[in-house]
């Protein structure tokens, strides 16, 4: 008899979510004098949850000044211990909400209630603790002796972890004296909007956080407004190149963390049950919706056989359904653009001639959904091999020396982060060399932690975010 | 794997290239599996039929040296009837004792098809010549045990002697005759999660009818990332083979809790066809009540506490 698992779903009562939401300009909710009001929905149901209001370049203006406001008149002069303070109590009250936070991320945007529960909000709340301690200690980060922060920051989020890259930004820009205006994406803005709250809670500062909601216009508007110092995105490349393009010739300053289409390369001495675990984390995490996902697998074709034995028997055991059950695997396509993106992609990567799997899967018949998917036969030239899908779809690849494995992962234009599987600690080091990425993983994949810097080389973008090197995108 | 096994045993060196070729384990990779399985939540039916079946695939043990014949007779009525007030609870698979206890337990479980199990070969050290514990493995099962319990030589296997310990499973498997063989890697004086898996295949490969994590009697006995290093290595065994070996973690699981965590693992890295009590075992003395506790909890929707679970 089959051990199969009852529905266990997280409750979403502990949520209360708002019929409309207003912007957040100066430590209140007010209403926007933009454009007409937008609906975010769940991904898994296509169910509304609730309106949410579209910036117009006036109310991205009350948001600046709010910010350079509170930049002038409170926070940049308070005393550095001071602002900790309140990094540490977000951090608190984060953890103190968690459940809400979780349910509230996995509703709005589809993924696994077990990924934001176990990886989104703590981390969140990890480095809103990291940086907090790092507010009174700005002289010893190696940034010179009196480093100085840049004024008014402008940030733009995607959808893909969106608490998580509310603290990835915020939380930096905050401890370094800075203050922002930060634009959640149009399909997720829901858990930025509860963090507002929770900066009311806290009793922040009017003005230093301010969140405002829209597509892309807004974040155009707030990326060339005058009196912004700094733009930090994270999105995609083909954006980032447009907010490269605008904001040169103006003092502004600016990070960008783009895409990437990373290698996870598996040497023929691997610990092969743990290399497919970090190959199903590695593509399969959050749908494959991360920028640094493994989405190029390369293996050694000495062990081809029994690494994709082993890795297709393992993607039959992936339970794909509703994102707020505490077993489910993978959630839903964040939205109906993004899985007509990923067909399409995989209809390519099946005309050009490579051969497509996926395990026998029931998808739900509301909302976006896309079961996990492998690509064998893959060439360096198939258009799979070299554009990021952003979902759970794996290219397999192969190599035959360290070489080789070198040529194909850096043959992208994107260098974002890379994974090696070998048990041999000198192999590891010459590929961590060797390799053209911002992060080097080594008998494990996407594993993230606010000590560690984060970041990418070439198309990737460039700044790193985490660690002490993330202060350094918001001092001079 | 491939698919049939070249004959690694006939000299120490064949042997030893053979498990020292085995894929590694990477040590944090396989603790986050481990942990990432134990968040599964099972809930109402699924709960239920795991506790059922848990207590089904229980070898309900008593190793004490204080063991006596009433120890042994009470442990035996449990095992037939475990919860007197809910005749629908399922036996437990088997009972668990030392080689002179066994025609004890043969006279107490009669024809209730629960199986007998005796602890052999000097356990829990293994610490004697090759010919006490072939008389120990032979006098149990002439007493009646259906299945022997034998430890391997942990000092052999850690200085490298692997045809040692490979002929000494031999012998007793010979010796055992029809007996069920559980081989006892004792997981935690091997101490790496690769020694694990190598001691894993010397035992299959030796004829082990079961691997089994530990005697009880050192700590760490079972924990989730050794059993899961385990399931791979039946699992693969079967894959290249086509035999099936099975899987008994023994030691340290006391709560329903830990039981269900087990059986998604058994379910998650192997699946259905070990998820029976042919091919799936609890070494324990204490989970059974837990697991009495939390069926009654699911029949009648509350705690009825530990007055209410018989003590044996």
């Amino acid at each position: 008899m089959p051990f199969d698992y009852a529905p266990a779903p997280e409750s979403r009562s502990i949520v209360d979510i708002k019929p409309s939401y207003g912007l957040f300009i100066g430590g209140e909710f007010t209403d926007a004098k933009g454009g007409t009001p937008f609906k975010t929905i769940s991904p898994a149901t296509e169910e509304v949850l609730a309106e949410i209001s579209q910036a117009g370049p006036s109310d991205v203006d009350r948001a600046v000044k709010a910010a350079r406001t509170a930049y002038t008149q409170t926070w940049r002069r308070l005393a550095p211990a001071e602002r900790g303070k309140y990094l540490f109590r977000i951090a608190r009250i984060i953890q103190e909400r968690a459940r809400e936070l979780a349910v509230l991320e996995s509703l709005d945007n589809g993924k696994p209630i077990r990924e934001s529960r176990d990886v989104d909000v703590p981390g969140a709340a990890a480095h809103f603790f990291y940086y907090a301690g790092w507010a009174d200690k700005l002289d010893y980060a190696g940034l010179g002796p009196a480093p100085r922060p840049l004024g008014v920051a402008g940030q733009i989020i995607p959808w893909n972890f969106p608490l998580l890259m509310v603290a990835w930004k915020i939380a930096p820009a905050l401890a370094a004296g800075n203050t922002v205006v930060l634009k959640p994406a149009e399909t997720t803005p829901l858990t930025a909007l509860l963090f507002a709250e929770i900066c009311q809670q806290a009793d922040l500062p009017p003005g230093v956080v301010n969140i405002i909601t829209g597509a892309g216009e807004t974040g155009q508007a707030l990326v060339e407004h005058p009196d912004v110092d700094k733009v930090a995105f994270t999105g995609s490349t083909e954006v980032g190149k447009a907010i490269a393009r605008a904001i040169a010739g103006t003092r502004k300053k600016v990070t960008l963390e783009l895409g990437g289409k990373a290698a996870n390369i598996v040497f023929d001495d691997a610990p092969v049950d743990q290399a497919v675990e970090g190959i199903v984390n590695g593509i399969f995490f959050n749908q494959g919706h991360v920028c640094c996902a493994g989405s190029r697998l390369l293996v050694q074709e000495s062990v081809y056989d029994e690494v994709l034995d082993s890795l297709r028997r393992r993607l039959r055991t992936l339970r794909l359904g509703d994102p707020l059950d505490k077993n489910t695997d993978i959630g839903a396509i964040n939205s109906a653009a993004q899985l007509a993106r990923i067909r399409e992609l995989s209809d390519v990567g099946e005309s050009e001639g490579a051969e497509r799997w996926s395990p026998p899967c029931e998808l739900p018949e509301h909302g976006f959904w896309f079961p996990p998917t492998l690509f064998t036969g893959v060439g360096q030239s198939s258009r799979i091999a070299q554009e990021e899908i952003f979902g759970p779809v794996l290219s397999v690849l192969t190599f035959r020396t360290p070489d080789e494995a070198v040529a194909k992962a850096n043959n992208t234009p994107y260098g974002l982060s890379a994974g090696v599987w070998t048990e041999k600690g000198s192999l590891i080091l010459w590929m961590a060399s060797k390799l053209r990425a911002g992060v080097v993983w080594a008998n494990t994949f996407n594993r993230f932690d606010p000590t560690s810097p984060f970041g990418g080389y070439k198309e990737s973008g460039f700044g790193r975010e985490g660690g002490r090197q993330g202060l350094a995108a918001y001092l001079a | 794997m491939t698919a049939t096994l070249p004959d690694v045993s006939r000299d120490e060196a064949s042997l030893k290239s053979f498990l020292h070729g085995l894929p590694g384990v990477d040590q944090v990779g396989a603790e986050a599996r481990a942990a990432m399985l134990s968040t599964r939540s099972i809930k109402t039916t699924s709960k239920q039929w795991a506790i059922d079946t848990a207590i089904s695939m229980i070898d309900l043990t008593t190793l004490e040296g204080a063991d006596t014949h009433g120890k042994v007779r009470n442990l035996c009525a449990k095992a037939r009837r475990p919860d007197p007030s809910d005749p629908s609870t399922p036996q437990v698979a088997a009972v668990c004792v030392y080689g002179d206890l066994v025609s004890v337990a043969r006279d107490a479980l009669g024809d209730s098809g629960i199986r007998i199990a005796a602890v052999a070969t000097a356990f829990p050290s293994g610490r004697a010549s090759l010919n006490v514990k072939l008389a120990d493995t032979k006098e149990a099962v002439a007493a009646g045990a259906d299945e022997i319990d034998m430890v391997i030589d942990r000092g052999a296997f850690l200085s490298g002697r692997y045809l040692q310990v490979f002929e000494e499973i031999v012998a007793i498997k010979q010796a055992a005759g029809p007996a069920h063989l559980k081989v006892i890697l004792e997981t935690g004086e091997l101490a790496t999660y690769d020694n694990v898996r190598r001691a894993a295949w010397l035992a299959m490969l030796a004829g082990a009818d079961f691997i089994k994590t530990s005697t009880g009697k050192i700590s760490p006995a079972a924990t989730l990332p050794v059993l899961l290093v385990m399931l791979e290595a039946v699992r693969d065994l079967r894959d290249g083979t086509g035999r099936q070996v099975g899987v008994k973690p023994a030691g340290g699981i006391r709560t329903s809790k830990d039981a269900i965590r087990h059986l998604v693992m058994v379910n998650e890295t192997v699946g259905d066809d070990w998820l029976s009590a042919d091919w799936f075992r609890f070494g324990a003395s204490t989970l059974l009540n837990d697991l009495l506790l939390q069926r009654q909890k699911l029949a009648t929707g509350h705690y009825s506490g530990p007055d209410y679970i018989t003590l044996d």
